[in-house]
């Protein structure tokens, strides 16, 4: 792992520049209080530090090498990269959604037994065979989480974002989620149950969330527009018309 | 193990940074990775729990400093050399020792089908389930040196059977090669007030995936 001379070297450099690869919280960047989300677009060049050229050059060398011994077809990496950025996604799991929005045999169809229920609408490839979905209800909340790793239903929402797999989302989701919602800028109510789903094992959850209010003259295709990935994972809750759903 | 990786119920952490409309891989080479990770397991030498247990047991403070992908860099240049596709001066100096080729095990055509996980069938009806939906049970209080799918906030903790989600392979055993023993997998329960005491919100709970052999008769 670091065992090769161009990866002490960049250790070496990163501790000698005051290490800019630490995360800001860990260099004495106080946390944010309750309601204080941190969506500073900048942000994520921290999170993602100080980006080592010698990681491209790394995996250039290992494809490379594994492609001349034959081992790896270079065309099925593309075909691998290209499900995962063009044709797994969250919306995918949107659709899911608006479906058992405005028909209720298939949302039952998809409470019952979620990994057919959305083979129905073509969607079956992936981390995502054995999968359920749990249904937010006035008074219940469900939030998905993989204190482990990095388990997602990727059929239905596609890779997992970087916040989902980050330290801080894993060791804190189960123990406050009340306060992990606050910080996405969901309040709920005291009297809302909270249910945490910890995907220890091959399992893979996916949100039902409520249908919003004012919504009865949409059509699926509009109301799949409301369905954020953040929904179907339980930080937030599906977009209100005219809100602007984004991912 | 009890590594670094068993974050759940951790402090200090730090907050949450959200990313508006992330792409799925920030550079090239994130996407490379993941898809060479994936291809890779395809020669069928390792499998998921193997791969899972190759990133706990990497030193908890290069864990915490790396970031996603970079983990995977690291595993995959692990894995090849220890299943001996290839030696580490090859992955040090990028270039094969000898004119020996392979065929690919994955190719453009099957990669299609291999973006599924290959997660077995969970129906088996000759293994008996050892609980019931309903029954209490405990997450037995053990501390495995090797690969283990219970995490320590939920060890001598009780709960109560909530689903039967049929039989999977046994990660403990099955990432070390040492079988895939077969058992009913169930969703529990528990009160967060049973995980983190009586300033936990009464009515809210934590559902773990549990395997026959993490739990005992409460």
């Amino acid at each position: 792992m670091a065992n090769n001379p161009t990866r002490r070297d960049f250790l070496f450099t990163v501790a000698a520049a005051g290490a800019p690869g630490l995360p800001p919280h860990r260099a004495g960047v106080a946390a944010p209080g309750p309601g204080q989300p941190h969506m500073d677009p900048h942000q994520h060049d921290h999170e993602h530090q100080a980006v080592p050229s010698d990681l491209t050059l790394r995996v250039k060398a290992l494809e490379s090498l594994l492609v001349e011994k034959g081992l790896v077809d270079p065309a099925a990496l593309d075909a691998l990269v290209d499900t995962v950025e063009h044709r797994i996604g969250p919306r995918n799991g949107a659709r899911v959604v608006a479906r058992a929005w405005v028909d209720p045999a298939y949302k039952k169809r998809l409470l019952a037994n979620a990994p057919a229920a959305i083979a129905e609408l073509g969607y079956t490839s992936g981390q995502g065979e054995h999968m359920v979905a749990l249904e937010n209800e006035p008074k219940v909340h469900n939030l998905v989480v993989c204190t482990l790793c990095s388990c997602y239903p990727w059929p239905v929402l596609g890779l997992p974002p970087v916040w989902y797999k980050s330290a801080a989302y894993r060791s804190r989701a189960v123990i406050d989620p009340r306060g992990v919602l606050r910080e996405f800028g969901l309040s709920l109510d005291p009297d809302v149950e909270v249910r945490v789903w910890d995907s220890t094992a091959e399992l893979r959850y996916i949100v039902l969330p409520e249908r919003p209010p004012g919504t009865a003259h949409m059509t699926e295709d509009e109301l799949a527009a409301l369905v954020t990935r953040d929904a179907m994972v339980g930080v937030a809750k599906a977009a209100a018309p005219g809100a602007g759903a984004g991912v | 193990m009890n590594g670094v990786h068993d974050m759940g119920g951790m402090q200090g952490m730090g907050p949450i940074r959200y990313e508006k409309n992330e792409p799925v891989f920030h550079e090239r080479w994130e996407g490379r990775i993941y898809a060479l990770n994936r291809a890779m397991r395809a020669w069928r030498l390792w499998n998921l729990d193997t791969d899972r247990h190759a990133l706990e047991v990497m030193p908890p403070a290069e864990y915490l400093r790396m970031r996603y992908y970079e983990r995977w860099v690291a595993r995959l240049e692990q894995q090849v050399v220890k299943f001996g596709l290839v030696t580490s001066a090859e992955v040090e100096s990028g270039k094969p020792a000898d004119g020996a080729r392979k065929s690919p095990a994955l190719t453009a055509a099957m990669s299609d089908r291999f973006v599924s996980r290959g997660i077995p069938s969970a129906q088996d009806p000759k293994v008996a389930p050892r609980f019931k939906v309903g029954q209490r049970v405990r997450a037995r209080l053990i501390n495995p040196a090797g690969h283990t799918r219970l995490p320590r906030y939920a060890r001598g903790k009780t709960g109560v059977i909530g689903r039967d989600h049929g039989v999977y392979l046994f990660p403990d055993t099955n990432a070390h090669f040492l079988g895939e023993k077969r058992q009913h997998v169930y969703s529990v329960r528990f009160a967060a007030r049973e995980l983190w005491g009586p300033a936990a919100p009464e009515r809210d709970s934590v559902h773990l995936d549990m395997w026959d052999d993490y739990l005992e008769r409460a």
